[in-house]
């Protein structure tokens, strides 16, 4: 992910807010984001598997694609990414990437049907090249709806249900990758149950004015506090969840990322789609004869902490690079995912990484590090 | 009397005697975040001033603390094993990081005093 490093940056509706409660802002994909509150990052991160957590994403990018007369939105998209887009029923969520020619990750991304348009949710460093891209590619297909004011707010954790039903008794019912317009607060909101924790809970895309004002009535319950972007990437850490620009890039396709799960068996050889999106001959192949590495966690012994870049090491030679490494704080040991050749790659596989020169030794696990807890019905 | 002496990568060193304990400041805990490891050097070990001679690590970030003055490691805080945190919550106290025999006490004279580190904090806006 690169940080823009022209113009001035940006703020979310929430900025205010997120100075009033103490936060350290700091500069992220070009906007002014809190990476922490006063509690602190362990505690926020322990908050959220326990209870319930608000992480202000507004700074994401939310697109709309409306189909023009005679065209299908879900077909036009279908031309762009991996993932099964037609087969969506109305509410339902899919996540999938926008891939390119060789089959390497443009970005990643959130898609929910609505039955009249199609929502995107896209990374905010990527949000003005995916819409650039969407455009050059979607334009006749579709009217394009960049919608990046919205205010999108992620409430997660065992208790967010509890908490969000209380101004919309419908969510309760909502399960595991869909969505619904719901009225919260007295602002019309596009709710869908899913995250970037491993947690049960929503994310709420919010008309820009409406932000602020639910923000402060969900924080006004007892259960729920604010969370920054810290905890967010040790929660989606332990979730094995990729964080783009790190884990996936242009470099990498999603069968060597364990994404394969995202790509529908119609989009498939012999699937009703089969191909058709950016660099489908690369990602068929990898399909149909393995990946020639693979994303694996990484469970490294002691206390020391393996980050980006460390290289992965077995009987002295390199067999890849951590690309997302931290302190898990629910497991309270260091954690890691990173890519290794696939001959290599098999659970229980002991590997050396690289941490300071120094050889910490580490073992190849299944992720995720700490068990989702989906609401799926 | 106890001197204490700051450097401008904000570790602290406690001067008694020919003895020095050296751990990092207020300021530096705050910007670090929570710390979850701390990597201190073994005892006997022999360090320059300026030299990275032990890592911190928080939830966000490794970061090198260099060693204000040269000498020999006689004790490393065993404790921060099992509570890191120390560092957070008394960073010139329990969460002292290892203690050296200064070889050079003129070293010192190139550190700031507490007034002194301060005024720095302040030009750090």
């Amino acid at each position: 992910m690169t940080e823009p490093s022209d113009g001035p940056l940006k703020r979310t509706p929430l900025y205010e807010l997120h100075r009033e409660l103490g936060a350290r802002i700091v500069p992220f994909a070009g906007y002014e984001m809190p990476v922490q509150f006063p509690t602190g990052i362990l505690a926020e991160h322990a908050h959220t598997r326990n209870a319930c957590g608000l992480f202000d994403v507004s700074h994401m990018g939310q697109v709309r694609l409306t189909a023009r007369p005679g065209h299908n939105a879900a077909a036009a998209l279908e031309t762009l990414v991996p993932g099964d887009i037609a087969g969506l029923q109305p509410g339902q969520q899919r996540y999938t990437q926008f891939t390119n020619d060789s089959g390497g990750i443009l970005d990643d991304l959130m898609v929910t049907s609505t039955g009249d348009h199609l929502q995107l949710v896209v990374n905010a460093a990527c949000k003005d090249a995916d819409l650039a891209h969407i455009q050059a590619r979607l334009s006749d297909a579709c009217e394009i709806e960049p919608m990046f004011a919205r205010g999108l707010l992620a409430l997660q954790g065992p208790q967010a249900v509890t908490v969000l039903s209380r101004l919309a008794s419908a969510v309760a019912e909502m399960k595991f990758m869909t969505g619904a317009f719901v009225m919260i607060d007295g602002a019309r909101c596009y709710v869908t149950r899913s995250g970037y924790t491993g947690c049960d809970g929503y994310e709420i895309s919010t008309p820009a004015d409406a932000a602020a004002p639910i923000a402060r009535k969900l924080l006004s319950y007892p259960e729920v506090k604010s969370i920054g972007l810290g905890a967010r990437d040790s929660l989606r850490l332990e979730a094995g969840l990729c964080l783009y620009g790190h884990d996936i890039d242009t470099t990498t396709t999603p069968v060597e990322a364990g994404l394969l799960w995202s790509i529908g068996k119609e989009r498939r050889a012999q699937g009703s789609r089969a191909g058709g999106f950016p660099g489908a001959a690369v990602i068929l192949k990898h399909i149909a004869e393995s990946a020639p590495r693979r994303r694996v966690g990484l469970l490294p012994e002691g206390k020391a902490i393996a980050r980006e870049g460390a290289e992965i090491v077995i009987a002295g030679k390199v067999v890849g690079a951590v690309t997302s490494g931290g302190f898990g704080p629910t497991l309270g040991r260091a954690i890691a995912m990173g890519y290794v050749e696939r001959s290599q790659s098999a659970n229980g596989t002991k590997v050396e990484l690289v941490v300071r020169g120094k050889p910490v030794l580490a073992e190849i696990v299944p992720m995720p590090f700490v068990k989702h807890a989906y609401y799926r019905g | 009397m106890a001197v204490v002496k700051y450097s401008e990568e904000h570790e602290w060193i406690r001067v008694e005697g020919d003895t020095g304990t050296i751990g990092i400041t207020q300021y530096a805990q705050e910007q670090l975040g929570d710390v979850v490891f701390v990597d201190v050097p073994a005892a006997g070990r022999k360090v320059a001033k300026g030299e990275s001679v032990a890592v911190v690590e928080s939830v966000k970030a490794a970061s090198d603390i260099y060693s204000p003055v040269s000498g020999e490691v006689v004790e490393a805080n065993a404790a921060l094993a099992e509570s890191p945190g120390d560092v957070n919550l008394e960073p010139m106290g329990k969460g002292w990081f290892f203690k050296l025999t200064i070889a050079d006490k003129s070293e010192l004279d190139e550190l700031m005093d507490e007034a002194g580190y301060a005024t720095f904090l302040k030009s750090l806006g």
